[in-house]
């Protein structure tokens, strides 16, 4: 049964506040260094092989549910 | 007219949009729970403010596929009046029944207090009892209600006059102070192109009284009661 890893994340036109301050704490911390801190999720999950094409279920997953088509995008990687 | 409140697992304001349309606006209104597959022939459709399904995934992303929400996409495909508040808004977008979406507000915190909208477009089901440029306050209470949409998006927006509220200070005037999300535009509420469908993040059921410190929400109502009587004549 593949196991299935989609990265979601915000598009990069789009302001990620949260990024912002995670990267604002990182800063008084003293890793001045980092910059363009961006946060997403990670989704994972088995799916019984059943014919159709992996890839192709989760694409169609990720466009209906999964991630926003305004807001975000999504890379799609099968683990085994 | 009848009114019927969507109640869906998490939503938490569907009691003060009942209360308001049965005891402040005086019209019929009835839940409808969100495994009904039928609107029970209600005029009106309005999906409250809350947190559906826990806000689990994305504001309104579950909700979205609810057996109700079938029917509510159906009725709008028909013309019928839907009115989403607060997280009704963020559902609305997520069926793709509203353009655009809400993310996190740009000062991530979630914000809970009175603010003043201007009224864009009066020449809509939800706005017609105001005047345009009209200054209404109406309190909002949201995490995610910072509204973006592609360039293309906005164009169409601005140009056929969907954009029906913005966030202004209280002459009027769009600030970016009185934006209290970073909303695009100052954008608080827009409806769909056939103006049926209608979303806003500000709160109107919760200022419908004046000892709640303010009437102009039932402008809104009021608005919705007083087209379908043009409607019906």
């Amino acid at each position: 049964m593949p196991r299935v890893r989609v990265l979601v994340t915000l598009k990069p036109t789009l302001l990620d506040a949260q990024g912002r301050t995670v990267m604002e704490a990182l800063h008084a911390l003293g890793y001045t260094g980092v910059n363009q801190v961006r946060i997403g999720k990670v989704i994972e999950m088995d799916i019984a092989d059943e014919g159709q094409s992996v890839q192709a279920q989760v694409k169609e997953m990720c466009d209906r549910l999964l991630a926003n088509p305004v807001t975000e995008l999504y890379e799609i990687e099968v683990l085994e | 007219m009848r009114f019927g409140v969507v109640v869906f697992p998490g939503s938490n304001c569907d009691a003060d949009a009942y209360y308001a349309i049965r005891d402040v606006l005086q019209q019929p209104v009835e839940y409808i729970w969100h495994r009904d597959n039928d609107l029970h022939g209600v005029d009106c459709v309005i999906l409250p403010g809350g947190f559906s399904y826990g806000d689990y995934l994305r504001c309104g992303a579950i909700a979205r596929f609810s057996p109700v929400m079938q029917a509510v996409e159906e009725f709008a495909r028909r013309g019928g009046l839907v009115i989403g508040i607060c997280n009704g808004f963020q559902i609305l977008c997520e069926a793709h029944l509203l353009p655009g979406a809400l993310v996190r507000n740009e000062g991530l915190r979630f914000v809970c207090k009175h603010v003043y909208l201007r009224v864009e477009n009066t020449d809509t089901p939800f706005t017609n009892q105001c005047r345009r440029g009209e200054v209404l306050r109406i309190p909002i209470a949201h995490g995610e209600g910072r509204y973006v949409c592609d360039r293309e998006t906005l164009q169409e927006l601005q140009a056929n006059n969907q954009i029906i509220f913005r966030y202004c200070d209280s002459t009027g005037a769009l600030t970016k102070e009185s934006n209290p999300n970073g909303s695009l535009a100052n954008i608080a509420g827009i409806t769909n192109e056939r103006f049926n469908v209608m979303g806003m993040m500000p709160h109107p059921e919760r200022a419908c009284e004046a000892m709640l410190g303010s009437e102009d929400g039932l402008k809104i109502f009021q608005s919705i009661v007083h087209s379908a009587l043009a409607v019906a004549r």
